[in-house]
């Protein structure tokens, strides 16, 4: 199974990381060793089965809608590599 | 050459709910900044999402109210994408299995009607807002709005025109109002259109490539980002040009729409079941029970109005655009106002006002109990109709004051008393006799001469009706 | 002192033998003695340690304790805690101060347990051989040469060490029973839903579980009765009757269904691992179980279906590390592009990168039927396989690990030969279903685990086998030289 160097830049910008073209070949090599692992679900026939998400059969409960988070802006401020004003900042944002 | 509009939108309405779609952070719109932004709006390293009940509900009861399928089963899914105003790096909404399926919404143009099928609605967050300008060069992230609960609405292509696509927009504004889903703020970002336009040539069944308006916020933004797109589209076309796909922005400054930042390649979504939540679950008797909370819907009672009021279907339809003034004018027909003369007053002389002062119908300064009694003294004749309408413009300068206490006050009171405009109708045929001649002889106008003379005679003041029959009746001899 | 059980601690405690701040400072002193050789743990807060166990003795002198309480247990730095530094073992979050606690750690917190500190792990979970941290490899204290398995090595280096009587690791393709067949010790993996995973530091959402590491099954009895429960901040919690873990540890298994998968034992198996297991199941026999040949036909799907599902939750997951509101954010960077693809490069170690992109790949446009959809069909063949076998036995075994601890480096430069570790683990995780690792022998001086995998909800089950195991042996009394 192979995964042309094209396909590697594509994902990673997907990912926003990094991969530099000396580290494009390490990485090449890696990766297609693990696609060859995984291209190994291929030899079971699976057309009729059902896919399984969770592991057990249960519902998604539900919450009340009820105020019950308090302001925490002092302290995720504080945690931020950035912050003016009470905002994060991070680098101009363009549309 | 000929070409035909295209348009299909998709609304995110913001759901009126205390708290957020997945945490209990509260939604109140306007606080400081991150000041609502709590742990799992922040998307701190373990938070994990748990839906809010009342968003469900609200969905189930915009999936009843556009007579649409509710899913018995539905599935989060995870929108991949980076976006400092999206905290976890992808959004929670759903893909494959949305909680509303196919429905639709019937619009008016002039006197007909058509259906805009609603393909399907789901639930899903709202990011966060970037403010620019704090710093130069730095955007400032607020993560108040992060995690709101919104319900997106997606139609089929089926409008083919601006005016179209605004009175969807309008109806369905109206619409989520009206079940108490959404409080309708357009200023405030509660209800927001992207409009999908394209074009094709006239009856052909290939549709041209389309480009997608975000973000609109007013109805006046949707009807002049359409124009100028079409005409933009249509210019382009004619010129031997292409359309390509684009997500574009409107600048109601400069009145054009204009491509977004063009991204190196389309954005790649990876959509994939959410593992943080688990199946929904609607089953057919929690349908039940939201079905017996819903108020009447405009179109039940816009029917009913013109069945058992006798309004017409245009004033039916102006009634029933919003549940406040369906409110309004329910009030005065309690109050035992004629229901045709009510919608009239409300629908013109009413509307007028508040249009020109740009205030609500929440917030006029006349009320319906001075309204319903000026309406009831045309009806039993005590004044005339102009009468009223400087009556009107005195309620809506004082709040408050009390109708008969005007008409006393200005000695409005219409002469209704036959005998006495008997006596003003003799008088006035005596002394206009070269009138009577002309009007025996065959003018009519000379009638309305006469009309005007016997209500001058009375200051204004004599019941036109009852002057033109008694005139009548006399002249006739 | 170093073997003693949870219960025979607390009792001590209640007796007055010595207080919660004695018993604290004499763990921390063997922190301070062993770490620098074992690096099994990335914090350590004298201060806030010994604050916790001053607490706790006005607990035990006002007669309100419970089993737990002044009782010191490391924690695995994947759980966030108030206050602490919790990193996941990552550069990414080197710096960050958890602004909550976990329900894991609130749950220790409120039975009166002493938070010993934060141990070392792969980084983000994602390892076998605790050798992906940004805080540096664990050392096997069975071997200094080896690895302690993972990703819950330093949690594993820490009990097996007595540096903490207990800890507590996480399971998500096998990192709590790889590490204690690695290293001597007791860990179990409970039922998908059991624990709370608010606060967890999510790796695979849907295979992530928190379980306990100690000496003993008594003890992971004890440590389970406190981390189980609903949590309604964890749509995936369970909400069911809360069991007593306890209760029934010495039930007799006469007539226990002991199911033996032959494919755990075909190839990928060490030879000399294998004759203890098989040694540890006739002792099963003269306990009165009966062994029954099962087969989980799928189980070779396991790690390819894993290595798809993993990546892609985690994928995910970890796009919330952007630099933008907490953790590490790169020094120079020209725009918001910059910031995010450098950010996230220097951030991440390699393995983590590798899974990410392997999880973007298998998520993205034209691969999502070949590979995510497939991926959770095999799932569900898998767990298919196990609810087969359930109907002829009540409790499966096999080995926890294909061998011994292998040495450090050894298996890094092939990240397959890693995954491979996890071959008989992995599908347990796929499946939702609780096991455990017990000490079973030795080879070569280093330990080697047996499992025991149970039903949904088989906790007890599980726990009361291995305890009859360990009334009977002492493998798990071993401790590893030189750690006085």
């Amino acid at each position: 199974m192979s995964i042309r160097k094209e396909e590697i830049r594509k994902i990673a910008h997907l990912a926003r990381i990094n991969v530099s073209q000396t580290e494009l070949d390490e990485v090449e090599k890696k990766l297609v060793g693990i696609l060859d692992l995984i291209e190994k679900m291929q030899e079971v026939n699976t057309d009729s089965i059902e896919p399984m998400s969770h592991a057990l059969d249960i519902n998604q409960p539900l919450r009340e809608d009820k105020v019950t988070e308090k302001d925490i802006r002092d302290k995720s401020l504080s945690l931020a590599p950035h912050s003016e004003q009470s905002l994060f900042i991070v680098p101009q944002v363009i549309e | 050459m000929d070409w035909d509009i295209v348009i299909g939108i998709e609304t995110h309405v913001q759901l009126r709910t205390n708290t957020k779609q997945f945490s209990g952070a509260p939604t109140k719109y306007g606080s400081e900044p991150n000041s609502q932004a709590c742990l799992v709006s922040m998307a701190y390293p373990g938070v994990l999402p748990v839906l809010n009940k009342e968003s469900v509900n609200s969905a189930i009861r915009f999936g009843l109210a556009i007579d649409a399928e509710i899913a018995s089963r539905s599935i989060f899914a995870r929108k991949n994408y980076f976006y400092p105003d999206l905290p976890k790096g992808y959004q929670i909404s759903q893909f494959e299995l949305p909680i509303v399926g196919r429905g639709k919404l019937s619009i008016d143009i002039g006197d007909d009607s058509k259906d805009v099928r609603i393909l399907r609605a789901h639930l899903e967050e709202d990011a966060g807002k970037s403010t620019h300008g704090i710093i130069d060069g730095k955007s400032g992230i607020d993560l108040n709005r992060a995690g709101t609960p919104l319900l997106e609405i997606v139609t089929e292509p089926d409008m083919s025109s601006a005016e179209e696509a605004v009175t969807y927009a309008k109806k369905l504004h109206n619409l989520v109002q009206w079940i108490g889903i959404c409080d309708g703020n357009m200023q405030e970002g509660s209800f927001r259109c992207d409009v999908n336009v394209s074009v094709k040539k006239k009856g052909s069944s290939v549709l041209g490539t389309r480009r997608e308006i975000k973000n609109l916020n007013s109805f006046r933004f949707i009807k002049q980002a359409v124009d100028y797109e079409v005409n933009w589209q249509i210019e382009r076309l004619e010129d031997g040009g292409k359309i390509e796909q684009a997500t574009i922005l409107f600048d109601p400054e400069s009145g054009e729409t204009k491509s977004m930042r063009s991204k190196e390649e389309a954005n790649d979504y990876r959509y994939f079941p959410d593992p943080d939540l688990l199946p929904l679950i609607v089953s057919d008797k929690d349908i039940v029970v939201i079905k017996k909370l819903m108020p009447e819907l405009p179109e039940e009672m816009k029917a009913r109005f013109e069945k058992d009021l006798g309004l017409s279907a245009y004033d039916s339809e102006g009634i029933t655009s919003s549940r406040d003034v369906t409110q309004y004018f329910l009030k005065l027909v309690d109050l035992g106002a004629n229901a045709k003369l009510a919608a009239n007053w409300v629908l013109g002389n009413l509307f007028s006002q508040l249009n020109d002062k740009d205030i609500d119908i929440l917030d006029s300064p006349v009320l319906p109990e001075q309204l319903s009694t000026l309406i009831n003294r045309i009806e039993d004749g005590t004044i005339s109709n102009n009468a009223a309408k400087k009556i009107f413009e005195i309620l809506w300068k004082n709040t408050g004051k009390e109708v008969d206490l005007i008409i006393d006050q200005l000695g409005l009171k219409q002469i209704s008393d036959s005998n006495e405009i008997d006596g003003i109708v003799d008088e006035v045929l005596k002394n206009n006799l070269t009138m009577v001649e002309e009007f025996k002889s065959g003018k009519e106008k000379a009638f309305n001469a006469l009309v005007g003379q016997v209500m001058k005679a009375s200051k204004g003041k004599a019941n036109p009706a009852q002057v033109a029959s008694i005139l009548k009746e006399k002249i006739s001899k | 002192m170093l073997n003693l059980s949870l219960k025979e601690i607390s009792q001590a405690l209640e007796k007055k033998k010595f207080t919660s701040v004695e018993l604290t400072q004499f763990f921390l002193n063997r922190v301070k003695k062993h770490n620098p050789s074992l690096n099994a743990f990335i914090t350590v807060d004298e201060g806030k340690s010994l604050a916790m166990a001053e607490k706790s003795d006005q607990l035990i002198q006002s007669g309100k304790k419970s089993i737990l309480t002044g009782i010191p247990i490391a924690q695995k730095d994947i759980f966030c805690a108030d206050g602490w530094k919790t990193t996941c073992g990552s550069k990414m979050l080197e710096n960050f101060i958890s602004p909550y606690d976990s329900t894991v750690i609130h749950k220790f917190n409120n039975a009166g347990a002493v938070n010993l500190g934060k141990t070392n792990m792969d980084e983000f979970a994602m390892g076998s051989s605790n050798e992906t941290s940004y805080f540096g490899p664990v050392k096997n204290p069975w071997n200094l040469n080896c690895v302690p398995g993972g990703s819950s090595g330093g949690s594993a280096a820490a009990v097996a060490a007595r540096l903490a009587p207990a800890a507590t690791g996480t399971d998500t393709g096998g990192s709590i029973r790889q590490p204690a067949s690695l290293c001597g010790f007791t860990g179990l993996k409970p039922t998908y839903g059991l624990v709370s995973r608010y606060g967890m530091i999510a790796f695979a959402s849907s295979l992530d579980q928190a379980g306990p590491m100690a000496i003993s099954a008594e003890d992971c009895a004890l440590m389970l009765d406190v981390m189980t429960g609903h949590d309604e901040k964890d749509s995936t919690s369970l909400n069911r009757k809360k069991e007593n873990y306890s209760n029934s540890l010495n039930k007799k298994i006469d007539g226990l269904r002991i199911g033996i998968p032959k494919e755990f034992f075909e190839d990928g198996l060490d030879s000399d691992a294998q004759k203890l297991i098989e040694e540890a199941l006739k002792q099963y026999e003269k306990f009165g179980a009966k062994i029954v040949d099962i087969s989980l036909p799928n189980n070779h799907l396991a790690i390819p279906a894993y290595y798809v599902i993993a990546p892609a939750e985690a994928s995910s997951n970890l796009s919330r590390y952007d630099g933008v509101r907490y953790g590490y954010r790169t020094k120079e960077y020209d725009d918001l592009m910059d910031m995010y693809f450098k950010t996230r490069q220097e951030g991440f170690g390699d393995e983590v990168k590798r899974r990410i992109l392997i999880g973007t790949y298998v998520l993205s446009a034209g691969y999502f039927d070949a590979y995510y959809l497939k991926a959770q069909k095999i799932r569900r063949l898998i767990s298919n396989d196990f609810k087969v076998a359930y109907e002829k036995c009540d409790v499966i075994m096999g080995p926890s690990a294909p061998s011994v601890a292998f040495k450090s480096g050894e298996k890094q430069e092939d990240p397959l030969a890693m995954y491979l570790q996890d071959i008989f683990t992995i599908s347990t995780n796929l499946a939702g279903l609780p096991a455990m690792s017990i000490p079973a022998g030795f080879v070569n001086e280093l330990p080697v685990g047996l499992q025991l995998i149970g039903n949904h909800f088989g906790e007890s089950k599980i726990l009361n086998a291995a305890h009859i195991f360990q009334k009977n042996t002492n493998w798990h009394l071993h401790t590893p030289k030189g750690i006085d």
